[in-house]
């Protein structure tokens, strides 16, 4: 089927030339990273982990959040999804390979990854998310080439990927609880140490999961004969609606119990994110931007009037993946390391070649949607012209 | 001493050759089995407790003789299953840091600094124990903060124990220097989180190490060491190191380092260097096993903290006040 994605129209290979010129900008820099060090970018003794963990871990939830389409069409045959189901489980392929891209510009010691591997160790929670990730990728790029399979071929899916898909649903959730226990297990960082940090992990990724999948169906609708029906898309904005609602109403307990128990160990890192720290206010203003577009955003997610208007429902759309976005691909990370533990305050601010790198990684993620949508679309426009 | 000949250091021009200790000592399978086993054992619990609910869901009208036994058993199996698994999960010490000396090993090296002493000798301006460390170790001296790498430092009471400071503090407490390094835990955090074994507790005498032959970089313990103890090379370390000690190795690119109480000299029956440089004798070293230790002997008499005991990882660096 690889070979649908090689047949395009200009605007097609334009596209393709475009991100190829990203990714080798953020490839070059990174060679430049490997030679000189991370030291070219704005993490520090203090700040240890910065941009690429951050993004890391904001897309392992756009991965997980496939399960919001293909737990309703499965389940609860909830037929409208079916076929957008492929769609979100490529989605989550490109999100979790970014994933593993993020972890890998990460280490100070790449080509001994496979060390992880060598000499596993199950008592470090970095070693299970190694293989709930990977075994997420390996059940989605199951489901999603044999469901497009048959879907060329015209006939129902084969039985036997059934139970895979029925595995696929609880091992979504995994991925993030995993994540999220990367950061809560750790009882020295005040911040992480919560045990709503998987719950809020999950409810940010399922509003912003479906967000960006109700932005790629439109976009798809546009240029391609495959329409996305109004319907399905009504149906995720519903799902995007309760999540980011459950979402603000998560960080409110957060913010309840650190503010009416009054430790200043909790509070500390509260506070540098709304007020700054000993005069520190680098996250400020993005926190308070993030909070501002979820809260535009649940405003006009909740008037069914405004929801049920596409214009407007891509704007609110646009606004949860950025709100969270900077949430989790911003905050969440470097707020742990600020105050450090001798309670005084190094900032972080990535430096421009460190956001090439990420942007390359983020290029490769758009190349791989790019060329598995393009399948898609190629085998669904000759299934409309017959 | 007891832990000799298990420390090898490599000597000579290796550029990342470290100390690395015998593996065979660290009961590297059995620890990653038994944690495994703790998951399988959780989620079978699980299964279990899930399985005994439909039972007796089944059978509300009147639970029979057998089933009877069927539903005991399963408790019972899975009241088992759930205490081992815990009992595996649980890593650390109960109690808020009032835990006793752990006994498994004969010898737990451990230092007291005492902070009266610190700082107040002519020659304390240029700590010599910090320079002697340094200098031993090839501890690069790195303009860029945000880079520095340090094994033994100094800071005010306020950083070092950020919890237990008030507005009120006497002047002279407030200005005493302390030296912080690795409190060699006697549960580490940053070894519960290593993905790779990388840095690991010692058997048989607790020193927390590192080899930096196996460090991916990847900084979790960093995150996880709740004492600010470790560094990373963000970069290249070499040019930064004034004087090349050939005795003992540099490090690479890449890869996190910090205080290993001086592990290559223990090995020949010599205590760590920052207690052996320093003018105030503000240092003492020894084995918190041994009641006639210096260490114990201070201990009994003095008073004691350790930085933030709460957390349970039972530091065994002990600060005299
Ligand atoms: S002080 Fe930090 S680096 Fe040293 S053993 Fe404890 S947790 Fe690990
Ligand atoms: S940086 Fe090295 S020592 Fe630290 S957790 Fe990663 S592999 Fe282990």
């Amino acid at each position: 089927m690889l070979e649908k994605a090689l047949v395009g129209n200009k605007k097609y290979w334009m596209f393709v030339f475009f991100l190829l010129v990203i990714i080798g900008l953020g490839f070059l820099t990174y060679l430049c990273q490997l030679s000189q060090g991370l030291g070219i970018t704005g993490m520090s003794r203090d700040v240890s982990w910065g941009l690429y963990i951050a993004q890391f871990t904001f897309l392992v939830g756009v991965a997980a959040s496939a399960v919001m389409v293909v737990l309703p069409y499965y389940l609860h045959d909830y037929k409208a999804f079916g076929k957008l189901t492929v769609l979100g489980e490529f989605l989550a392929i490109a999100s979790v390979i970014m994933c593993m891209l993020f972890i890998f510009v990460d280490m100070g010691q790449p080509f001994r990854a496979f060390n992880m591997i060598l000499h596993p160790t199950p008592g470090s929670v970095m070693f299970w998310d190694m293989v709930s990730l990977g075994g997420y990728l390996l059940l989605n790029m199951l489901i999603g080439w044999t469901c497009l399979e048959a879907e060329r071929k015209s006939v129902p899916p084969p039985k036997w990927i059934k139970p895979f898909i029925y595995l696929s649903i609880p091992w979504a959730v995994s991925i993030h609880t995993v994540t999220a226990f990367l950061y809560c297990g750790i009882g020295g960082r005040s911040f992480w140490f919560t045990a709503i940090m998987a719950p809020r992990f999950l409810s940010s990724a399922f509003s912003a999961g479906p967000a960006l999948l109700i932005i790629f169906a439109l976009i798809i609708r546009r240029i391609s004969h495959f329409k996305p029906g109004y319907e399905p898309i009504q149906k995720l904005a519903q799902i995007v609606t309760y999540a980011i609602c459950i979402n603000v109403f998560f960080v409110l307990l957060e913010i309840f119990t650190v503010f009416y128990s009054a430790i200043p160990e909790h509070m500390h890192h509260f506070k540098y994110l709304f007020v700054g720290l000993h005069g520190h206010t680098g996250l400020v203003p993005w926190m308070w931007a993030s909070t501002v577009l979820c809260l535009f955003a649940i405003v006009l997610l909740v008037n069914p009037k405004t929801r049920k208007k596409e214009h407007l429902l891509v704007i609110a759309c646009v606004a949860v993946f950025i709100g969270t976005w900077i949430d989790k691909g911003m905050g969440l990370v470097v707020t742990g390391f600020i105050p450090n533990p001798f309670d005084t305050v190094t900032e972080y601010m990535p430096t421009y070649r460190e956001v090439l790198i990420a942007l390359g990684v983020y290029g490769i993620g758009a190349l791989i949607i790019t060329v598995l949508y393009k399948i898609v679309l190629a085998i669904r426009d000759r299934e409309i012209a017959n | 001493m007891r832990g000799e000949g298990r420390v090898r250091t490599c000597i000579g021009e290796a550029d990342d050759c470290y100390v690395s200790s015998s593996r065979a000592q660290r009961g590297d399978l059995p620890d990653a089995l038994w944690k495994g086993i703790a998951v399988g054992l959780t989620l079978l619990a699980m299964t279990q407790n899930a399985l005994l609910k439909a039972i007796v869901e089944d059978k509300k009208m009147g639970v029979k003789r057998r089933d009877f036994f069927k539903i005991a058993g399963v408790t019972a199996l899975s009241a088992l299953t759930a205490t081992k698994a815990v009992s595996a999960f649980a890593f650390g010490p109960s109690g808020h840091g009032g835990e006793t000396v752990s006994k498994d090993n004969a010898v737990r090296w451990a230092m007291v600094i005492d902070t009266r002493k610190c700082g107040k000798g002519a020659q304390c301006k240029n700590c010599p124990s910090l320079r002697a460390c340094h200098e031993a170790h090839n501890v690069p001296d790195i303009p860029n903060k945000k880079h520095e790498v340090k094994w033994i430092w100094q800071d005010s009471y306020d950083h070092a124990f950020p919890t237990q400071t008030h507005a009120l503090i006497k002047d002279e407490l407030k200005t005493r220097p302390v030296m912080l390094l690795c409190n060699h835990c006697d549960n580490p955090p940053c070894v519960r989180v290593c993905p790779t074994k990388a840095t690991f507790k010692r058997e048989q005498d607790g020193l927390v190490m590192m080899d930096q032959h196996r460090c991916i970089g990847c900084r979790y313990c960093m995150s996880g060491c709740p004492y600010g103890a470790r560094s990373f090379n963000w970069v290249e370390p070499k040019p930064h190191i004034k004087k090349i000690n050939r005795a003992y190795p540099v490090r690479t690119l890449g890869v996190v380092e910090k205080c290993t109480f001086c592990a290559e000299r223990l090995a020949k029956n010599q205590g760590p260097i920052c207690v052996e440089a320093c003018p105030e004798k503000a240092i003492v070293f020894g084995n918190l096993n041994d009641p006639k230790s210096e260490v114990r002997k201070i201990l009994s008499v003095s008073d004691s903290v350790r930085r933030k005991p709460h957390l349970g990882t039972s530091p065994e660096v002990y600060y005299i006040m």
